[in-house]
């Protein structure tokens, strides 16, 4: 897979919510464990195709909660 | 009729007759101890539970290989179809104990400070007294009728400047009553005070929903009226309240934050610290989808229908003497008869299990003029047939008819 975003989150429960509200919207993402050079947290992110950044962004909008943000693999 | 094995079936009606599946090793046993426990359970629930263990054995919110992703799935999901159930918009608003006296504790221990006046009902489980008194809470009892339900007009008068909260057991475990949920919340909010519900009993036998029946902490256990197995439970918080100003009762790892020595601020991991009981809550998954599959009202009203038989066939026979309310529960005593000794009796001559003595509510039994001997607690669910009942009420007449030959 090539180069991909990710999406940082507070907590697990967030990454399961939006990877099941992003798949509703037809928008591919997985879940994988974090980058241990971006975070100390022990579970997980959710990675996506940069070209659905602004659909993906558009959808962040509409949640009841914060998100931590969006890196990209290069990052890492 | 009985098997080729010798086991007898008990003869069900159409509406009961799946869950016997689970009865059939058991003969001649009729379970009414369902409010401190119902039995049997759903098949779909152990099989929920069995293939947690099997299918989803990592830790939710640790790691992110297949098994942890299946776990946190799951977790997830139940706490959707959790919060969906009781009418909360937000999952994350769910947090899970292993039991109401836990989510209790917590919402007591971690909102209250001392100097804070509290108002209960007179029907109160010592789950919410024995926290109140070891914190030094100062509480008033809500008036109410010789069942122990409140009129609601009454609550105004008791408010002091230092009232924080109002603590209402929705469904009493002891004779059913069920309490003005609602209007209770309204005057509540109008003074700018809290409500917890205690919904022990009353959740899965009534359609509840913590924003219209004006809830603040939706307390509930998953192992009575909603199926699932023992070790789950957990409150709801309202879209009113401030999470921020409950302290959380444990504190430790969430799989979040975990460079900081501090808990996490945002739920659920703030009051979920530690691994959930992800093959409990497997099991409450499939006891509420079980619910949404009957029709809460369909499960509500075979219950209420067969209290109210156990009611009619009892409430004219003289030395038996009823306590019963509206909802899945009715307590009776015996005259001249030990309450001890009746339940042994029920058991060993009809099969029959009951729940007698005080029923971890003082208050309540103290309320109905009960304390301190109690009472003979039955208490129905979906599984439980009118056969079951018939067989009931001639086991309670027999006995009072030998106890009033012999005193």
């Amino acid at each position: 897979m090539g180069k991909e975003l990710i999406m940082l989150v507070h907590t697990s429960g967030h990454a399961f919510s939006i990877e099941k509200a992003l798949k509703k919207r037809d928008i591919s993402c997985r879940l994988t464990p974090i980058p241990r050079k971006v975070s100390s947290d022990c579970g997980i992110c959710v990675r996506f195709d940069p070209n659905d950044r602004q659909k993906v962004e558009t959808f962040i909008q509409t949640l009841p909660f914060d998100i931590q943000g969006i890196i990209s693999d290069d990052e890492t | 009729m009985t098997t080729d094995k010798g086991i007898i079936i008990l003869d069900l009606n159409s509406f009961s007759r799946e869950f016997i599946q689970a009865n059939l090793m058991i003969p001649d046993m009729i379970y009414l101890d369902n409010a401190a426990t119902t039995w049997p359970k759903p098949e779909s629930v152990s099989e929920a539970i069995s293939n947690a263990i099997n299918r989803c054995g990592g830790n939710p919110g640790r790691g992110g290989h297949r098994l942890a992703l299946a776990a946190g799935e799951l977790l997830y999901e139940v706490r959707e179809r959790t919060a969906s159930f009781f009418g909360c918009k937000d999952p994350f608003h769910v947090s899970y104990t292993q039991n109401i006296t836990m989510a209790i504790n917590l919402i007591l221990r971690g909102l209250l400070h001392p100097g804070d006046h509290v108002l209960i009902s007179p029907m109160e489980h010592n789950a919410v007294m024995r926290p109140l008194k070891a914190m030094g809470i100062s509480c008033d009892i809500l008036p109410g009728g010789t069942d122990g339900k409140i009129n609601p007009a009454e609550i105004a008068n008791k408010i002091q400047s230092s009232t924080r909260l109002i603590v209402i057991c929705h469904e009493s475990n002891v004779n059913g009553i069920v309490q003005p949920l609602r209007e209770i919340g309204r005057i509540a909010h109008k003074n700018n005070l809290l409500l917890l519900a205690d919904c022990a009993q009353s959740a899965g036998h009534f359609p509840l929903n913590i924003e219209k029946d004006n809830i603040d902490f939706l307390c509930f256990t998953g192992h009575k009226g909603l199926y699932g197995p023992t070790g789950t439970g957990g409150v709801i918080f309202s879209s009113r309240v401030d999470t921020d100003q409950v302290m959380p009762l444990i504190r430790g790892g969430t799989g979040s934050l975990s460079e900081s020595y501090d808990q996490p601020d945002f739920l659920p991991d703030r009051f979920e610290s530690g691994t959930q009981n992800i093959c409990g809550l497997a099991g409450l998954n499939a006891g509420l989808q079980w619910i949404e599959e009957k029709g809460i009202e369909n499960l509500s009203r075979h219950g209420s229908e067969l209290i109210g038989n156990l009611r009619s066939g009892l409430q004219e026979h003289p030395g038996i003497h009823l306590y019963s309310g509206e909802g899945q529960v009715l307590s009776i005593t015996i005259d001249g008869l030990d309450n001890g000794t009746a339940a042994s009796e029920l058991e060993e001559r009809w099969g029959i299990m009951t729940r007698i003595g005080l029923h971890c509510a003082p208050l309540a039994h103290r309320t109905l003029g009960t304390f301190p001997d109690g009472t003979i607690r039955f208490a129905v669910s979906p599984f439980t047939t009118e056969e079951d009942i018939r067989i009931c009420i001639t086991a309670c007449k027999t006995l009072a008819e030998e106890s009033w030959a012999k005193n």
